[in-house]
């Protein structure tokens, strides 16, 4: 497990987040960052060989409904949450460059 | 008339509602009185919603004049967390990305809440979508412990407990994803539940981590603890890991004697308690049960010490990803600034999520991001497993489970507000129950200097039943409960 986060890495991490940070922000994170995955370096210790993961607790498995079509009944509304709308549909930046 | 709310529980009020003695508007007056005097110094509401509230409280002292049925729940305020959808009220998960968010639905919590007459008070607050130990994390300003205003009611949850130590409601939703009910709970002199995972639907809370987010339950006594149980828990359509194992009436065995119950305490929960006054607390409360006729047997989970690792990894990577969907687009706030749609979800994003949800995405995309992957989120969850497995053993064993809530009573604002990993070790007695999706309860077991202090008690999936009545017969025998904050 790597110990050490650089700055590069942060700012790599940060686009893959989608997530815009100041150059400040960027210092600190490597540094807290760094401290806290050098204290989570711990779990190397245990003995994981032979161990399954555990992504859910429940033991419940294939939960299905029946497949019907529900109405919605406050499209309006649902619309209107958004920041910018027009016309019933959520506006948004274009998605391809010109 | 005067109602004094410190001394009323859920029990209480509705044997006083019922006879008559006060109306529900004048309870419900009496909780707003209450909350304009003193919520400018405790800090807990986000949002009050006291015109709908007063109106309920009309409709239900209508219903008992006209000698109609009530709902379990029949005029007893509720204050609920700010990160459980609530239809009409806004929802801000104490973060500036929701700041104007009102849902247009309600939690499967709220509604079972509302259908069993319940009165909600507002919205409380928290840490930034439920990632803290004290509502430091909030973007709007730290909540404040009514029992000393100097220091953290405890978090995320820290705006329910201390809504409910000042006397606000009878009762606060939280939510428990790693100890965030139980720790405040502790810190206040509350029950704080964790539920089995799946056993009280998550449908209306603003995912943190999928894999342990389960809504918390905040009571002043045992019995109410079990009341508010019996209405919220339950299978939901809406939630597709909600249990659909039948509601036994969580009331019916909590006076049964303590007798045949075997009590293990882990070693491993009783090395890092850092003050030896609370650990005296502890013990006492031991000692208590033992006296109750509980057998109290040593036992060991070796592996707690990596439970804080393996947790620290699984909740930033779930947490990365279920915050995803807060980029500007759908809801909340969209960055002014932003010339591209790139620039919409990065700059959206870097504006309004405070530092701790930032480090938590930056963690989590770490963990996740290839190359990574098998490095950290399989491994964590794979010692997961490990933990899991060895409480459940021991759950074979012993009844229950008995450790301290934290190392020491309620920090001072501030004192760890600087360093997030001394944050994280807030919640090392915690995150077994969490990790591991079996009920834990905190429960008030005295003071240290004024400042409560809690023990936790776990036991094992939907055993809940077990879990209450030891607290109860716990709470006949002590009367914590009966001490309250004055502000």
């Amino acid at each position: 497990m790597a110990e050490k986060i650089s700055n590069s890495e942060v700012q790599k991490i940060a686009q893959l987040a989608r997530l815009e940070l100041t150059d400040a922000e960027v210092d600190q994170y490597a540094k807290e960052l760094s401290a806290i995955l050098g204290y989570i370096g711990q779990l190397s210790e245990v003995d994981t060989k032979n161990t399954a993961i555990t992504s859910q607790v429940t033991g419940l498995s294939n939960v299905m409904r029946e497949d019907t079509v529900d109405a919605c009944d406050n499209p309006e509304e649902l619309v209107a949450l958004a920041p910018e709308h027009k016309d019933g549909l959520i506006k948004v930046k274009a998605v391809f460059d010109a | 008339m005067r109602i004094d709310i410190q001394e009323l529980s859920i029990a209480s009020a509705k044997h006083a509602l019922a006879n008559q003695e006060f109306s529900c508007v004048d309870l419900v007056s009496a909780c707003f009185d209450r909350i304009r005097k003193h919520d400018k110094d405790v800090h807990a509401f986000l949002s009050l919603n006291e015109e709908q509230a007063l109106e309920q409280a009309e409709a239900v002292d209508r219903k008992i004049k006209n000698k109609e049925p009530l709902g379990a729940l029949a005029g007893i305020p509720v204050a609920v967390k700010d990160v459980i959808a609530t239809k009409g009220i806004p929802t801000t998960a104490a973060s500036k990305i929701l700041e104007r968010y009102v849902p247009p639905y309600d939690a499967t919590v709220v509604e079972r809440l509302k259908e069993a007459g319940a009165i909600i008070m507002g919205k409380v607050n928290c840490d930034e979508f439920a990632h803290g130990a004290s509502t430091e994390n909030s973007a709007f300003g730290p909540s404040r412990n009514p029992w000393d205003l100097s220091r953290s009611p405890g978090g995320s949850s820290g705006g329910s407990s201390a809504a409910l130590a000042a006397g606000f409601c009878l009762a606060a939703l939280g939510t428990d994803t790693g100890g965030s009910t139980r720790q405040p709970a502790g810190w206040c002199n509350l029950y704080g539940l964790r539920p089995t995972y799946g056993r009280i639907s998550r449908y209306g809370l603003f995912s943190m981590t999928s894999s342990t987010d389960t809504p918390g339950i905040f009571a002043k006594t045992t019995e109410d603890t079990a009341l508010l149980l019996l209405v919220l828990a339950g299978h939901d359509l809406l939630d597709a890991t909600s249990l659909p194992s039948e509601v036994p009436d969580y009331r019916s065995k909590l006076n049964e004697p303590l007798k045949g119950i075997a009590i293990g305490l882990p070693k491993e929960f009783f090395e890092d308690v850092s003050d030896p006054k609370s650990a005296e607390v502890v013990s006492q409360a031991i000692g208590q049960f033992e006296k109750l006729g509980a057998e109290i047997k040593h036992v060991s989970l070796p592996h707690t010490k990596y439970g804080v690792a393996a947790y620290y990894i699984i909740t930033p990577s779930e947490v990365s990803s279920n915050l995803g969907r807060f980029d500007g687009i759908r809801y909340g706030h969209r960055s002014d600034t932003a010339n591209t749609l790139m620039e919409v979800y990065a700059k959206t994003r870097g504006e309004n999520f405070g530092p701790e949800a930032k480090r938590r995405i930056m963690l989590g995309t770490y963990a996740l991001s290839s190359g990574y992957y098998d490095a950290y989120y399989q491994k964590a969850q794979k010692v997961r497993t490990i933990i899991a497995d060895e409480v459940k053993k021991v759950l074979n064993e012993v009844d229950l489970i008995l450790t301290p809530v934290s190392p020491h009573p309620a920090i001072k604002l501030g004192e760890k507000a600087d360093d997030p990993l001394a944050m994280y070790l807030e919640d090392i007695y915690m995150s077994t129950a969490a990790l591991a999706g079996i009920p834990g309860i905190s429960i008030p077991a005295g003071f240290v200097g004024g400042l409560p202090v809690g023990v936790q008690l776990m036991a094992k999936q939907l055993d809940e039943a077990t879990l209450l009545r030891a607290a109860h017969q716990y709470e006949k025998a002590t009367g914590w409960t009966m001490q309250h904050a004055k502000l």
